[in-house]
């Protein structure tokens, strides 16, 4: 069980240095209420809810690669990262663990996020709730190790939503259905899966993105 | 490494003899031995490359995916260069999916552009995918972390494509009622043979222009090393 | 412990290592030298184990566990405090007694007063003195020191000097300088860097 203390040690560190910087949350909050606000002239009269329903989605996309574009920024200062190469446990530990720290962010600002989104536009219902969720996973898992990619280039915060968003289509595509058709099920088992598989491959081939 | 060991040793100019064969005959076949299509006419012939070029496609991505895990894997120090020039050809050939699926949609259904059409979207998609690969592979130095991450990447692509191919098939519920409904092909004859055929000369021609680019990008490699030793 | 035979090392087509041989034995110190641009800092990581050779053949008999790296660079979180990232070092390295060694380690280094506070807060002194701290945490049996006088201040080089002193022919040290004077004492092998 030393993987998950290596996990929760690496986690806790990551949300205490959000918590200590205290950047990240607020400019994500405040940006995704800003595109609510964009979304609501760019809907023309007549337009359905199923409209905005459907950029909801893009919303909480567009907000997320804000946060995953500063989820290495601490590792990247400075190469603190090579001493988390550099240390005995697994590579993956620290995939795992800043991921779980993106997801509780991510989280965390769809907590404010959706009940706004409820107020400007229109209710959501628990199959989309649960679309979040599933997708929230996908999107973390995914973006965190594209992240970590990211930060070993030149074009660094260029490249992140270059790489993010083919890899996010599926994603959307899965939440919107679930959201928008009446028996969501079948969506919801596509991001299961599509949570499954990547996770897997991300899992998998972190140690060869942080190694040479 | 067995078998492409083999396939290695093929001399290129035998390749491309063989290639311009295949193409001279498989363009033979479509324009004047396969029946014309019931409902489409005659421009349902591109299709017969459509289709073929598309598989190719895929099987360069593929190709590009093998040799990134064997790059991985066994530290080969050809396979990262093998991975590029493949996945390059994949992109190649899934450009030309997008030309000759968009010519066939606009003299088929009069519109540049369908999206519901599920092997053009996908083909969208997985071209936003590898151009960033290029983007990828250009803003990292040459050396082993470079490799490494075009590998990685490489081997996301491959878990992609079955991926998003769902997604597409699951998006047409909602994002269109089905309008066009295809009939259903008549594999039956000669339309099997001039499919075969074209298929094995895109195949044999994709293969013959990896081999060129591999070969260029050796010998550019090799002289850069050679500049530099006498530096 | 380090056998490295014709090591290279190329970044795009800029050669940065050429032809380095090295034998270091178990608990030799090993010194290696050279003007800025001359590769100290890259065989110092491949030794490491942060960059792989592209050229050449390297074994190094220690695992990650064993391995102590000081870079140019402190590699500690300066939004965290002293205490903090020595507890995630801790914990990553797996050290006994953690509290204990990480109070020992503060204290012989002299940031036990200021060890609640943000490293950003720290003189570059002080930074580097943490950096110590971090490197012997785990007590590893091969110390690989890059440039380690650099940014510390006299107090600090007084206390890694003592440091030194007490761990020569204990461990294993493979460390780069482009000031030789103050360390040569230490070493059963040199290496000139071109």
């Amino acid at each position: 069980m030393n993987y998950f203390a290596d996990v929760r040690a690496l986690a806790r560190k990551d949300l205490l240095l959000e918590l200590r910087a205290r950047d990240t949350l607020p400019a994500m909050l405040l940006f995704v209420v800003a595109v609510f606000v964009v979304f609501h002239f760019s809907l023309p009269a007549g337009s359905s809810d199923l409209a905005a329903g459907g950029l909801l989605w893009v919303a909480i996309v567009f907000t997320a690669l804000l946060g995953l574009g500063r989820a290495f920024v601490p590792e990247r200062e400075q190469r603190v990262l090579d001493a988390l190469v550099l240390a005995p446990c697994d590579r993956s530990a620290v995939w795992v663990a800043k991921s779980l720290a993106t997801l509780a962010f991510l989280a965390a600002a769809e907590l404010v996020a959706l009940p706004v989104f409820a107020l400007f536009f229109h209710g959501l219902d628990g199959a989309t709730i649960a679309a979040f969720a599933l997708a929230d996973v996908g999107i973390c898992a995914v973006g965190t190790f594209l992240g970590a990619m990211a930060i070993a280039t030149r074009a660094r915060d260029l490249l992140l939503p270059l790489l993010f968003l083919p890899l996010a289509i599926p994603i959307v595509i899965g939440g919107v259905g679930a959201s928008v058709v009446a028996s969501p099920g079948r969506y919801l088992a596509f991001l299961g899966l599509y949570d499954l598989m990547f996770a897997l491959v991300c899992w998998a081939a972190f140690e060869y993105v942080v190694t040479e | 490494m067995g078998q492409v060991g083999r396939l290695a040793r093929i001399p290129l100019p035998a390749l491309a003899a063989a290639s311009v064969v295949l193409v001279t005959t498989a363009l033979a076949f479509v324009f004047f031995v396969a029946p014309n299509d019931q409902f489409l006419g005659f421009s349902q012939r591109i299709f017969y490359f459509h289709v073929s070029i598309a598989f190719t496609a895929y099987l360069a991505f593929g190709l590009g995916a093998w040799k990134a895990l064997v790059h991985l894997w066994k530290r080969d120090p050809n396979a990262d260069l093998e991975s590029y020039v493949a996945i390059h050809q994949g992109v190649i050939f899934g450009v030309l999916v997008l030309v000759t699926g968009s010519i066939w949609a606009k003299y088929s259904w009069g519109h540049w552009w369908l999206w519901s059409e599920n092997q053009l979207v996908l083909f969208l998609v997985l071209f936003l995918f590898y151009a960033a690969y290029f983007m990828l592979r250009y803003s990292v130095d040459e050396g082993p972390q470079r490799a490494n991450l075009c590998a990685v990447y490489a081997l996301f692509g491959v878990v992609l494509i079955p991926v998003s191919f769902l997604a597409i098939r699951l998006s047409q519920k909602f994002i269109h009622p089905v309008v066009f409904t295809r009939h259903g092909a008549n594999f039956g004859g000669w339309i099997m043979v001039t499919y075969l055929i074209t298929q094995a000369a895109v195949i044999v021609l994709a293969y013959t222009l990896y081999r060129v680019e591999l070969a260029g990008k050796r010998l550019d490699a090799r002289l850069r090393l050679l500049r530099e030793s006498y530096a | 412990m380090i056998e490295a035979q014709k090591l290279g090392r190329r970044y795009g087509a800029k050669r940065v290592l050429r032809d380095v041989d090295l034998t270091l034995p178990d608990h030799g110190f090993a010194l290696v030298t050279g003007p800025n641009g001359s590769g100290k800092t890259t065989l110092l990581r491949i030794c490491a184990g942060l960059a792989v050779p592209t050229e050449g053949r390297l074994s190094v008999r220690a695992d990650r566990a064993q391995i102590g790296f000081l870079a140019h660079e402190p590699l500690v979180y300066r939004e965290l405090t002293a205490l903090e990232n020595l507890e995630l070092y801790g914990r990553l390295y797996r050290v006994p007694e953690r509290r204990e060694r990480i109070g020992m380690l503060l204290e012989r280094f002299g940031l036990w007063e200021v060890r609640r506070e943000r490293v950003s807060s720290y003189s570059r002194g002080m930074t580097q003195r943490l950096a110590l701290c971090r490197v012997l945490l785990h007590d590893p049996a091969l110390l690989v020191l890059d440039e380690p006088y650099t940014s510390l201040d006299a107090q600090g080089a007084d206390l890694l000097d003592a440091q030194l002193e007490e761990l020569r022919g204990e461990r294993t040290f493979l460390v780069s300088t482009h000031d030789p004077a103050r360390v040569d004492r230490f070493a059963t092998t040199r290496l000139a860097l071109a």
